[in-house]
């Protein structure tokens, strides 16, 4: 059994993306999945599956404040900021054999007000290699655990500092035309060439937002979706993928490829697509360079080749392929990809304001998280 | 020194005390599998090519060649504020597996490959943490 249009997303839900707050991450959480939950056009009580983010709410807390009364699944999918895309496979997964139909996945954080995320990963167990071997010598942010990918890149490749640059520019032009986004005034690559130095080779501009805020999404049995609100959004091909030596970037024998690079050509198998159907790409954007391997390794270009295909503008709002539509982690909100999710839907139900990337109806959206973790959702809206 | 700025102190469990023990000798010990020989790091319970869980340890040459590197100009730990800027290494040991440790090279003209040797270094909380050495 394929889980290929087993399942679709019909409801999406987000706060405000917000730099500051003093609401819970449980509250803002509980805001986005109700907003999630009435987009699809059903009741809280109507949720029969639960995958909140590893970190956070369990879906106790949803069957209290909803009054659930009959849960028939639940799951986590820790994969860091692989997890959202990794929740619809368990999702697709769950509701093809018959346990459920409407799957919530949820995320809420404070991500700007409470705890930063050199701090919070030392505490995930993931990262438990990495706590005792790696931070003592000062290794501590994932800044500083990816830069060595990035350096290998550029010295293998040729990549440059400029290329990261591109994808920086192109998103933050996107942001330009997303109401919902943190970060909406213009950059140049010399604003990108000028941002203070992090973890070289990654400047400041190269480095996503921390936020506080709250997104979830629903994905229900596709043979209900046609029957609900919006255009049905269908999961077409879904997959994961974990890289070889996935809790230390270090011993991993080769640093340029991500776990993505095994998940992709299940999942583009699974959709009977290739790269070129894809109209418009939400690709995880913690830092500018995860963006580059990526596009790499989901096979829009060779490995080695990404810095030349995100040149002049090619990922940017009318360039050959679209790239984070919304302004992604690095300049709408980190939401851990779930706002990836959020826009491709979106844009497939052709409701992405200024934002929209005209006719799209074939699209994907990945996670990437911990030290490498992939995942990747291609969906189609329902000719 | 206040407690808050000390850098993060390693914590080592049953599995993973012999090669604290190693660098507090300035020795580098290094896992390998006791019935085929692999050897692996970080250390831990499995040989991934023949699955015993029998080990011993190996000391290492210390000779290696540069896989990658990072200079961090941020301080993502009060402990490491006043090291700024540092040059984080990852080095391609001789014998196969990979290290990561500080540059104490005083010209950071890294590149790939480039022919370095583990040092040792008292750090913090009494423990001797390895440093990068140009060759």
């Amino acid at each position: 059994m394929s889980l290929r249009a087993k399942g679709a997303i019909t409801g999406i839900g987000e706060t405000a993306y917000l730099r500051g707050t003093e609401r819970s991450a449980l509250s803002l959480q509980m805001e986005a999945a109700l907003a999630a939950i009435a987009d699809a056009g059903i009741s809280p009580r109507d949720i029969d599956g639960i995958i909140p983010y590893a970190l956070g709410a369990v879906a106790e807390d949803f069957i209290t404040n909803f009054a659930i009364p009959d849960l028939r699944f639940s799951a986590v999918t820790p994969m860091g900021g692989a997890s959202a895309v990794a929740a619809i496979q368990a999702a697709s997964a769950a509701i093809a054999a018959g346990i459920c139909q409407h799957v919530l996945v949820t995320l809420g954080r404070t991500g700007y007000s409470g705890g930063r995320i050199g701090l919070r990963v030392a505490q995930m167990p993931q990262f438990r290699t990495i706590t005792e071997f790696e931070m003592p010598l000062g290794a501590i942010g994932p800044a500083q655990l990816y830069a060595p990918m990035a350096r290998r890149h550029m010295e293998m490749f040729g990549t440059t500092s400029r290329d990261f640059g591109e994808i920086a520019v192109a998103t933050r032009a996107h942001a330009a035309r997303n109401p919902r986004a943190t970060m909406k005034k213009p950059i140049t690559l010399e604003d990108h060439a000028a941002s203070r130095m992090i973890a070289d080779p990654l400047r400041l501009f190269d480095c996503s937002l921390e936020s506080d805020g709250g997104t979830a999404f629903v994905v229900s049995a596709a043979d209900r979706a046609r029957d609900m609100p919006h255009p049905a959004v269908i999961v077409r091909g879904i997959a994961e993928g974990h890289p070889d030596s996935p809790s230390a970037i270090t011993q991993r024998p080769d640093m340029t490829r991500l776990g993505i690079a095994k998940a992709a050509p299940r999942a583009f198998a699974m959709a009977d697509m290739t790269p070129a159907d894809i109209q418009v790409a939400e690709i995880y954007d913690c830092f500018t360079y995860i963006v580059l391997c990526q596009i790499e390794d989901l096979g829009f270009c060779a490995k080695g080749e990404g810095g030349g295909f995100v040149r002049d503008g090619a990922i940017g709002p009318g360039g050959r392929l679209p790239v984070n539509t919304h302004g992604g982690l690095l300049s709408q909100a980190h939401m851990a990809g779930m706002n990836h999710v959020v826009e491709l839907v979106r844009q497939l139900r052709g409701d992405a304001g200024d934002a929209q990337v005209a006719g799209a109806m074939r699209g994907l959206v990945t996670g990437y998280g911990d030290m490498g973790d992939g995942s990747v959702a291609i969906m189609e809206r329902a000719g | 020194m206040n407690e808050t700025a000390l850098p993060p102190i390693p914590a080592p469990s049953v599995e993973t005390k012999p090669y604290w023990d190693g660098l507090a000798a300035h020795r580098l010990m290094i896992q390998a599998c006791a019935e085929c020989g692999k050897l692996r790091h970080y250390p831990r319970p499995v040989c991934d090519a023949c699955f015993s869980l029998a080990v011993r340890w190996q000391e290492l040459s210390g000779q290696g060649t540069v896989h990658s590197w990072t200079v961090t100009h941020h301080a993502f730990h009060p402990g490491f504020r006043d090291a700024l800027p540092y040059t984080l290494v990852t080095v391609d040991l001789a014998e196969g597996v990979r290290l990561n440790a500080q540059w104490r090279g005083a010209d950071p003209a890294l590149r790939l490959g480039l022919a370095v040797r583990i040092g040792f270094e008292a750090g913090a909380g009494g423990f001797t943490l390895p440093v990068v050495l140009p060759d």
